[in-house]
């Protein structure tokens, strides 16, 4: 066992854990958060989508020992009281279907909003490409986050692209 | 062989939620501790960088290391600087940083082209350059670009360095000539100055694995090309230069159908496989499409004084 501590939503977290332990099963199992979905095991649906650091890895190909040290986000640690921008455009778009892959997307339209003001319809795409959404939601996950990003005219540009 | 006679990747049948075995875990902090780890274990050792593919093939069992050696925790060895007229590129440079840096979309446009395609920003936040390579796919996208630009690789053990061609770096899929106490420690690339270059690839889904990949250095003068070089991944045993083409494209006027007729060439040089991508005769056919277009989008940029 290794001894690892950590912040996850800002809360400290002291562990011992195997060195063979995902991140996403020490999220899931250990710390009851269930919002990091498992779905394909492989990178390739990035649906257990978490922030570390502030940047988006996948939980389900990271080893617990290896955040050590770092700051780890997932969607409950988005906002103590009041949803986020992004959130409440999700709820106003109906861009949730089953809900399986809505923390996932939530974290990378979060992560885009952060980093890219403005984001172009492309910009949009090339952030979300990473993450699966099965019942095919996509075009209202597209508008919720260029509402949520300020590029108002969202509706439209989908639309078209 | 026929489409019927594929035999299926079993990856998704084992449970992928787990690392199904234990092993002995160290996080060295220094290059020179890693090595010494590396030194100990041989082969007995697997380095884990990204964990994007080694990670995957330990969960399916494809891979059961007694040592796991986590190097990410080593300073010194993420970074991309600029050195007279090459760059060198620290082997735990992740691909974000690589799609980031104006340096490689300046002097080395077509690895920029090649990792902003590569699986999605999750995926090349956590994948290093060293790994790509040093995981050997004949898909690996960094690796047509870093051909095509004269790429050196440095390999490192407590014995000291040694530099190689990356031509030479490569033995097969999955294979390297990597000795069980080396590590891949640098990349040194040439800076495009009198060319420009360009990657292109067919993949089916955005961030899946390439069907076919090409990327083309080309420097040209009056409109005929004066040098060429061009490199293939996906269609043999491991990524490649295509030597034979590339002497055949040098003389000719970029913009002639003598040009089409070279890159036939290419059909004599590659060796692909019919597997659940695509099949050997598609590959074929994507090849030379994709080096055609690489060579397009490469003259363009030379043609515009515009690298990006």
């Amino acid at each position: 066992m290794v001894r690892v501590s950590f912040r996850v939503n800002g809360e400290p977290v002291e562990l011992d854990v195997k060195p063979s332990e995902l991140l996403i099963n020490t999220l899931r199992e250990k710390l009851g958060l269930t919002s990091v979905r498992y779905g394909c095991g492989i990178g390739e649906c990035g649906n257990c989508t978490v922030l570390v650091n502030g940047e988006p890895v996948l939980a389900c190909l990271t080893l617990t020992v290896d955040v050590d040290g770092c700051e780890v986000l997932t969607v409950e640690g988005l906002s103590k009281s009041e949803l986020t921008r992004v959130q409440k455009a999700f709820i106003e778009e109906g861009a949730v279907q089953c809900g399986y892959c809505t923390p996932a997307f939530i974290l990378m339209a979060e992560y885009l909003v952060r980093s890219k003001p403005e984001p172009s319809i492309d910009d949009v795409r090339e952030y979300l490409k990473g993450v699966l959404c099965r019942c095919t939601g996509y075009v209202n996950i597209f508008k919720a986050v260029l509402k949520a990003s300020g590029s108002g005219r969202g509706r439209e540009r989908v639309d078209k692209g | 062989m026929v489409v019927s006679e594929i035999p299926p990747i079993n990856i998704t049948a084992r449970n992928t939620r787990i690392i199904p075995f234990e092993y002995e875990y160290y996080e060295p902090r220094s290059l020179k501790e890693a090595l010494e780890l590396l030194d100990r274990y041989g082969d007995q050792a697997r380095i884990l960088a990204g964990g994007t593919d080694l990670l995957v093939k330990m969960k399916a069992r494809l891979v059961e290391p007694r040592v796991l050696i986590n190097v990410k925790k080593i300073d010194g060895l993420r970074y991309i600087v600029e050195d007279g007229e090459q760059v060198r590129i620290g082997a735990l440079t992740r691909l974000r940083d690589v799609e980031n840096s104006e340096l490689v979309k300046k002097y080395i446009p077509a690895l920029h082209d090649a990792v902003k395609s590569m699986g999605s920003i999750q995926i090349r936040n956590m994948a290093t350059i060293g790994g790509n390579l040093c995981n050997a796919s004949p898909a690996a996208d960094t690796a047509p670009p870093l051909l095509v630009h004269n790429a050196k690789v440095v390999l490192s053990s407590v014995g000291g360095d040694r530099v190689l061609p990356l031509t030479e770096f490569f033995k097969g899929p999955g294979l390297t000539v990597l000795k069980p106490n080396e590590l891949l420690r640098e990349i040194i690339v040439e800076k495009s100055i009198a060319g420009s270059s360009a990657f292109k690839k067919v993949s089916r889904v955005a961030v899946d694995l390439a069907i076919a990949s090409a990327a083309v250095y080309v420097e040209v003068e009056d409109g005929f090309i004066r040098n060429a070089r061009i490199a293939l991944g996906s269609v043999a045993p491991k990524p490649l230069r295509a030597v034979k083409t590339e002497s055949l494209l040098r003389g000719l006027r970029i913009d002639s159908r003598e040009v089409l007729n070279a890159l036939k060439t290419i059909d004599e040089e590659i060796s692909p496989i019919t597997d659940v991508r695509s099949t050997s005769e598609y590959r074929r056919y994507a090849s030379k499409v994709l080096v055609l277009d690489a060579l397009e989008v490469a003259y363009a940029r030379l043609k515009g004084g515009v690298h990006g």
